[in-house]
Formats: C-alpha cells, structure tokens, sequence
C-alpha cells in the first residue's frame, strides 16, 4: 500500500480543548476536560510535521512512537492510533490525561521553537478514548502457558503494567493488593474530575480477563512475606511495586490537631472512600469554610481542588518557592487558579494554631524569599526574618510528599534499600534478593504515572527471562 | 467470601460476630486486629480479632454498637457476607514470660485482652485480670477471660458485681498487697487507660495500653491514626496498636477520637429516620 501524502499545517493554531466552565465545575466532580471531537483531533493531528528525527520520541520516558500514532489519526484510522501507542503505553487513558506533557514530548516538539508544540497528550488521549468508546473488545496476543506462577504486589500503575505484561508472556500472575479497590494512586489519590475511575476499572478488567488474579485486601508483609511467598506458596518471581505510600509530615507545632490532615487521607476519604457522598456513604470527611493545603505539586492542586467541590468557600495554596517552581502539571496550575485558588507563594508554614478544643483555628506562616540554587538546582527559599503572620482557616491538608511505606523492605530478608528506605533496584528491577524485582514510586521515591509504568513493563521483561534462564545479576 | 458464621449480642448492644476467615485466621497474631468494611458504601471498622478456630478459618469479633457502621453492622445475619476483611493489621503482642502480669480489660476492651491474657498465660506468667464495666450485665467473655487467667477479678461503677469503683480501685488493692507485679497491660476507653497509666507511673510498673485512634486504611498510608508518644508523632495501625502506656498522650488521643462526632450524629440521625424501630427488632438471641 503505497502511504498517502502527509501535508502538515503548522500555521493553524493549537487546538484548545473544551473544558467545564470554571464557576460549574468547582462544584462538581465531574471531568474538568472533555476531550477532543473527531474533526479537531484531526485538525490538531496535521499540525505534526513527521520528523524524520522526531524529538518528541526522546523525550518520552517510555519512547512510545508519536509520530505514527499521531499520523494514524490525522488519517482517520483511530484504532491503529491507539494499537500505536499500546505498544508502548499500556495505559494510554492515564497517561493523556495525568502525564507532565509539558516536561516530557511537548517539551522538546520541534513545533514548539517557532509555534506551539502539538497537543500530544490530548491526542493520546482522544485515541484512548474513541477506542474505549467504540467499546471494541481489546484482543490480547497470549502466548502459551509457562508454568511460572509470579506474584506483583501493589496493584498501581507499575504492578498493573507488569501484571499485563507477564500474562501476555504466558505466566501464571497473581496481584496482591493492600486496599479494597485495585488502582493505587490512580483510584485513591488522583480525583475523579481529573482522572475517572472508569478508566482504571476497564484497565484492571481487561487484566482480569487476560487470567490476572487480582487479591485485593492482602497486606504483604502482615498476610504473607515476600519470602512466604516465594517458599511457601509456590511463586517464582515477585514484582514489587507498592509506592510511595507513607505521607510526610512537616514536624511543625499543632499539626495533630482536629483538621489537619495528610493529602493521602484528606483524597483517600474522598475518593477511594467517596466521602463526597457522605452520609449516602460512611466515611465522613470535614473540610469547613477556610482550607490552607502546604504544597505545590499535582497533590497539592488536587487536594485543593477537592476541598473547594467538597464545599469549602476559600481555600489556599501554600508554597515555599515561587511560581516557577511549582512542580505541579502546569495544567492544574491553571486549571486551580481559574477555579479560585488563592496562591500564597514564597510562604512557608510555621505552625498551626488550634482551640481548647483541639481542633485547628489558624495557619501561621512566614514569607520566604529565593536565595542560590540548591542541590537540586532550584533557588532556595530562605525566610524574611520578621515577616510572620497568620489567617483563620478550619483545615489543614499536608502535600509535602509522600515516602516509602517499610512495611514489605522490614520483612523481606536480604533486599537491600537505599538511605531513604527505597528499595534498591537496577533500571531492569532486579534488587540483591534472587527473584525479586522492584519498580515504580517504591524504587525512585514519588514520580510519575508514566515512569512508573515504564519500569513495570521493563522489570516484566527482565522477570520473563530470569523464569527462563535463572540467571540473576549483581547490581551493585 | 468473608460469610458470617455467627452473630449474637452477648450482652446490652454489644454483639460476638464469628467470620469465615481461613487465611487470617492462620496469620493472626495476639494484639493484631482487622478492618471490616461491612457494605459497600460502608466505612472500614477496626476490629480486634478476640478469638479464632484455625482448623475451622474462623475469626471472632466482638464490637459494641456505638454508632451507624457498627449498629448496620449488627443487625446482619448468619449466613450473609462482610463486603470485605483485611487483616491482620498492627504489630503482634510483646509475649514473654516476665512474671505477674496484670490484664485489665474495660467495657469492650475485654475482647482485644482476651487473645494476650490467653498468651500471657501459656508463656508461664501468672495472669491476674481485672475486669471492669458500668454494672454486672454488661461483663463480656467472662468464661473465656477466666480461663485464660490465673485469677479474675471485676469491678462496676455501681457495685453490682465484685468491687463497688474502678479498674484502678482493683489495682490500687493489688499493688497495696505488696504483690510483685512485673506488666500491666490495660485496654479499655481512652480515660481508663489513662487513669491506669496514671497509676502504674507513680509505682514505676511498666505498661502497656492498646490505642484504638480513627483509621482509614490501617497500612500506614494516611496518618489518620496518629498520636504523639513520647513526643514523637506515631502511627498507631502500623506502629501499635500497642505503646508504652507512659508515653502516650492520651489528651490528644481523646480529642482527635472526638473528630468526626457531627459527622457521626448525622450518620446516626439518618440510619434511625431509614430504619424507625431498629432493623433487627432482637432477632439475634
Ligand atoms: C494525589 C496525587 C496526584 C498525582 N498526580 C500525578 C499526575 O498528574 N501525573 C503523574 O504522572 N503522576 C502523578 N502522581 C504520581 C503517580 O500517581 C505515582 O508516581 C504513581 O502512581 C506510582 O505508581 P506505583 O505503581 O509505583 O505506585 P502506587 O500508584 O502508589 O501504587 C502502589 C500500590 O501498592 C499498594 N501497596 C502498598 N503497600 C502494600 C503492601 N504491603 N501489600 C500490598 N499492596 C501494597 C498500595 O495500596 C497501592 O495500591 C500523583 C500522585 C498523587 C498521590
Ligand atoms: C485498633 C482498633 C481496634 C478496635 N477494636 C475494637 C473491638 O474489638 N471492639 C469494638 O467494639 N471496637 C473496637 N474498636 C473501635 C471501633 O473501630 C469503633 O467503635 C467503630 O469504628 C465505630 O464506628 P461507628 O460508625 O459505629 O461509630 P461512630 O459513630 O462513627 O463513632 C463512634 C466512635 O468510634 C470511634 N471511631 C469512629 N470511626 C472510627 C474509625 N474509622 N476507626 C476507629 N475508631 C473510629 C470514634 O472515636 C467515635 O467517637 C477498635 C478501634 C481500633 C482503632
Ligand atoms: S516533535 Fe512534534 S512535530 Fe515532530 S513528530 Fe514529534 S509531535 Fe510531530
Ligand atoms: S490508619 Fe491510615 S496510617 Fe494508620
């Protein structure tokens, strides 16, 4: 078949993409963004020039082939689109709407030099969803069985991905998973009005029906050890891919106080929990007038955003740095603002201030100004001697960062961890114990749906050849 | 998956509930516990398994109907499934044998103590046990807790039974014997284990309480739980639920327990205005 001439159209401007009103949707929990029609998926398609040396490919982290997927949509053939990106992606869905495009392929477009860069996230997102859509029974290309039973624990991005990618491999797969509900961070900590749980169901009931079990409710290293796993019930290999579960705290005055909340618990009620319903549901959550969330990443704008649809009438973000440092997706960024979020940037916390009650009355702060950069390479915020002061609020919602819940690294004998309690791995995911793999959040600290991911889908393919030859490297 | 074998109130509003849970049943440690989520929509109750049949995959669970979840939860029936069980969450029990321990068990606090009395008392320690209640009909797994003890005295607020005061009355008397007492270990409401504390520091006795904080998912995810021990901001699901009775501030525990009480009275309001009369109308016997 001879291809069809591909004329770009760089001049037309960037395709926006509808979105709830602003004033609606903060009272909503609805999906902020409604995605692209047909005709302006393909209008934004041709905006692609098909480079030769696509630069776009390198700067995503699992290298999925943009321009071809990109291509397929400009012409119409929507499900190659999304077979495209399946080759890479195992969760095209997600990741067109939770991926810091911006960082990664946007960044580096070449369109991006002279005009904007293409919407690839938006695109990627289209494919997933027309695919969904057209409610096409994904096929599943199984090879025979191998006899090899696997355990994953976690059932997060990366233990799902790896999941799907040992049973195609024809591997016996059994998930463990902690929590009621299979997901991770997708289902309890990333709201619906960003990223519905839909979406994440359909993903885990494809697994289900490629011969995935799916244990939910099964704490590893309470129920079983990783070593009771592998010497008692009979699992060759185990993938671990618990996360970076364990909420941070700032170690500030009052913050056990009534109202103060991690943004892990603060978004578990709300989403894993659907305290929004309470009291059609159980689990109740309180949120008052006045919220003050400590932070400026992706949980910070989420756990604000979902203060604001649970009724809150002001709410705060509270951030150290500046505007160019929030590490959030600019996105949510602009997204919050429009929602009317009150930034205090260069504001650091310094205690919080409760009743005879116990419960939370004011925030204290005080303003920060940028000094030289630090390690990381961002200027560090240094506090404005004398610039103290505080405001009333009724909650308070830490998103400082989440680390390494130790639950499975304390029982799992002979795996190593890093200083911080990771858990060491090579890029492949081998970690010091024969047999054991590790990846995502709980190997690099808290990152991304896409790296995570990446790694699961790399650690399956290492996994597949140790069933296959034994052989286990030193990764020191 | 998770069947009710059993349930029945044993006594005034608190009910023995027995689960099909093998697996559990198999891993559960003394001081362990487990989360219920009893429907749906329901939220996740911490429970402390207070007995178990291993050959059987049973667990018992004895909860007192304090507000919505566990007053739905109790009007379940023998035959019909929990939406869902994890466990067994928390650390196990310290069991060592020390010498006297003294067990006291207040209210529904009886049924964590049941499974460390029993213990305690297989690893070669003399047990007393100290049970305390408001009067003598609201006394739980009596014959279970005597069993499980050397020795097994009671006490209620109003004199209806054994001594006429408190769990600390009872202990006072113990210690003023000039009895040797080696570990205390008290699990009852947040002011009874305060009080026991209280006690036991003026007399230098170690001691051991069981912190029942407001949880979520009980993995050490949330911080829901958390309470300052000794300064320290622990995690009571992951970290206890057990603690060193003399480090925990226990004015924070009860305030923080008091965190959800509007929410809680309108849960209550609503589930009486969906189900006037109760919903069980005593089927349990
Ligand atoms: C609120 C929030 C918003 C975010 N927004 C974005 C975003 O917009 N874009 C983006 O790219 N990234 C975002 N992230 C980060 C991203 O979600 C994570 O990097 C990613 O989910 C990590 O995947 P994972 O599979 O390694 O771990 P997780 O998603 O954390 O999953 C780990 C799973 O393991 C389970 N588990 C833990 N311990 C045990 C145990 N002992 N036994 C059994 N199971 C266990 C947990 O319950 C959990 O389900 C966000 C994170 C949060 C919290
Ligand atoms: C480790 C642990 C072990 C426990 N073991 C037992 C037991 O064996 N028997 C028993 O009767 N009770 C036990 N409890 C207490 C039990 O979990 C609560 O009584 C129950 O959750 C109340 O729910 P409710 O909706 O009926 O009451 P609500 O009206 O919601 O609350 C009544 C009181 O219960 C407490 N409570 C509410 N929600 C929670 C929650 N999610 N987690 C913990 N406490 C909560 C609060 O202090 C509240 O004031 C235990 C608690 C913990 C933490
Ligand atoms: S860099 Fe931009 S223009 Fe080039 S192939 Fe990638 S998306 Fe298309
Ligand atoms: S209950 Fe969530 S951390 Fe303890």
């Amino acid at each position: 078949m001879t291809e069809k001439k591909w004329i770009p159209q760089p001049k037309t401007p960037r395709t926006p993409i509808p979105e709830q009103a602003p004033e609606v949707r903060a009272r909503n929990f609805d999906e902020v963004a409604l995605g692209y029609t047909p005709a302006m998926a393909v209008e934004e398609a041709y905006r692609c020039l098909q480079c030769k040396n696509p630069l776009c490919v390198a700067g995503c982290p699992v290298g999925i082939n943009i321009p071809k997927f990109i291509r397929a949509i400009g012409e119409k053939r929507f499900e190659d689109a999304y077979m495209a990106l399946k080759e890479d992606n195992a969760l095209p869905a997600v990741c067109g709407r939770v991926c810091p495009q911006e960082d990664q392929c946007e960044a580096v477009c070449i369109m991006g030099k002279k005009f904007k860069p293409v919407a690839i996230g938006r695109l990627e997102r289209f494919a997933a969803d027309t695919f969904i859509q057209s409610r096409h029974e994904e096929v599943f290309q199984m090879e025979p069985s191998t006899g090899k039973k696997v355990a994953v624990v976690g059932a997060g991005p990366s233990g799902l991905t790896c999941a799907g990618e040992l049973a195609k491999k024809g591997h016996d797969v059994t998930i463990f998973e902690a929590l009621h509900k299979a997901g991770g961070v997708l289902v309890y900590g990333i709201p619906e009005f960003r990223l519905p749980k839909k979406i994440v169901e359909l993903e885990v009931e494809n697994l289900r029906k490629m011969g995935v079990k799916i244990h939910t409710s099964y704490v590893i290293g309470k129920l079983f050890t990783v070593d009771e796993l592998m010497e008692e019930e009979g699992f060759d290999a185990v993938y671990i891919a618990t996360g970076a579960g364990l909420p941070y705290f700032m170690k500030i005055p009052g913050e056990n106080l009534n109202g103060v909340y991690s943004a892990n618990e603060f978004l578990t009620r709300s989403n894993l929990m659907r305290a929004f319903d309470f009291p059609e549901a159980d689990t109740p959550i309180h949120v008052g007038k006045r919220a003050a969330v400590v932070g400026g990443g992706n949980v910070a704008m989420d756990s604000a955003r979902t203060a604001l649809r649970l009724g809150c009438e002001e709410v705060y973000i509270v951030y150290r740095r500046s505007e160019a440092e929030l590490p959030a997706r600019i996105e949510e960024v602009h997204h919050a603002k429009e929602e009317g979020i009150n930034f205090q940037l260069l504001t650091n916390p310094i205690s919080i201030k409760g009743d005879d009650k116990g419960w939370v009355k004011a925030l204290e702060c005080i303003r920060m100004e940028l000094g030289e950069p630090d390690a990381s390479g961002r200027r560090r915020p240094i506090p404005i001697e004398g610039s103290e002061f505080e405001f009333p609020v009724d909650i308070v919602v830490m998103a400082i960062g989440q680390g390494p819940n130790p639950l499975v690294q304390e029982t799992t004998k002979g795996m190593d961890t890093n200083r911080w309690g990771n858990i060491k791995a090579n890029d492949d995911g081998y970690t010091t114990k024969k047999g054991v793999f590790a990846g995502g959040d709980i190997v690099t600290g808290a990152a991304t749906v896409i790296l995570a991911m990446g790694a699961g889908k790399k650690a399956a393919a290492a996994m597949d050849n140790y069933l296959k030859t034994g052989e286990w490297p030193s990764i020191d | 998956m998770y069947r009710i074998v059993d349930i029945r109130e044993i006594s005034p509003k608190v009910q023995r509930m027995v689960v099909e849970a093998p697996l559990i049943a198999r891993k559960h440690r003394p001081g362990q516990f487990v989360i219920v989520i009893n429907t749906e929509k329901g939220e996740r109750i911490p429970l402390t398994v207070a007995d178990k049949d291993v050959d059987k995959g049973h667990i018992v669970l004895i909860f007192q109907e304090v507000g919505k979840s566990t007053t739905e939860m109790a009007c379940r029936k023998a035959g019909e499934e929990l939406f869902d069980v994890v466990g067994p969450l928390g650390k196990p029990t310290h069991i060592e044998k020390v010498g006297t321990v003294v067990c006291i068990g207040g209210g529904v606090g009886t049924a964590p103590m049941h499974p460390i009395t029993r213990a305690m008392k297989e690893a070669g320690n003399e047990v007393i046990t100290i049970l305390g209640a408001r009067n003598k009909d609201l006394f739980t797994m009596e014959e279970e807790m005597t069993a499980a003890s050397t020795e097994i005295r009671f006490t209620t607020d109003d004199g209806s039974r054994g001594r006429h005061g408190f769990v600390t009355d009872e202990l006072q008397s113990i210690i003023d014997s000039g009895k040797k007492i080696d570990l205390v270990i008290a699990i009852g409401p947040a002011i009874m284990m305060k009080v026991v504390c209280n006690l036991t520091k003026k007399y230098n006795l170690p001691t051991v309480v069981s912190l029942n904080s407001i949880m979520v998912d009980g993995t050490g995810m949330c911080g829901a739980c958390r309470v300052s021990i000794g300064g320290e901001t622990k995690f009571v699901c992951v970290d206890g639920p057990e603690f060193d009775g003399h480090l925990v501030d226990f004015d924070q525990l009860m305030k923080r327990q008091q965190m959800y009480r509007t929410e809680e009275g309108i849960a209550m309001e609503k589930y009486k205005e969906e189900h006037p009369g109760g919903c069980c109308g005593g089927h349990h016997d």
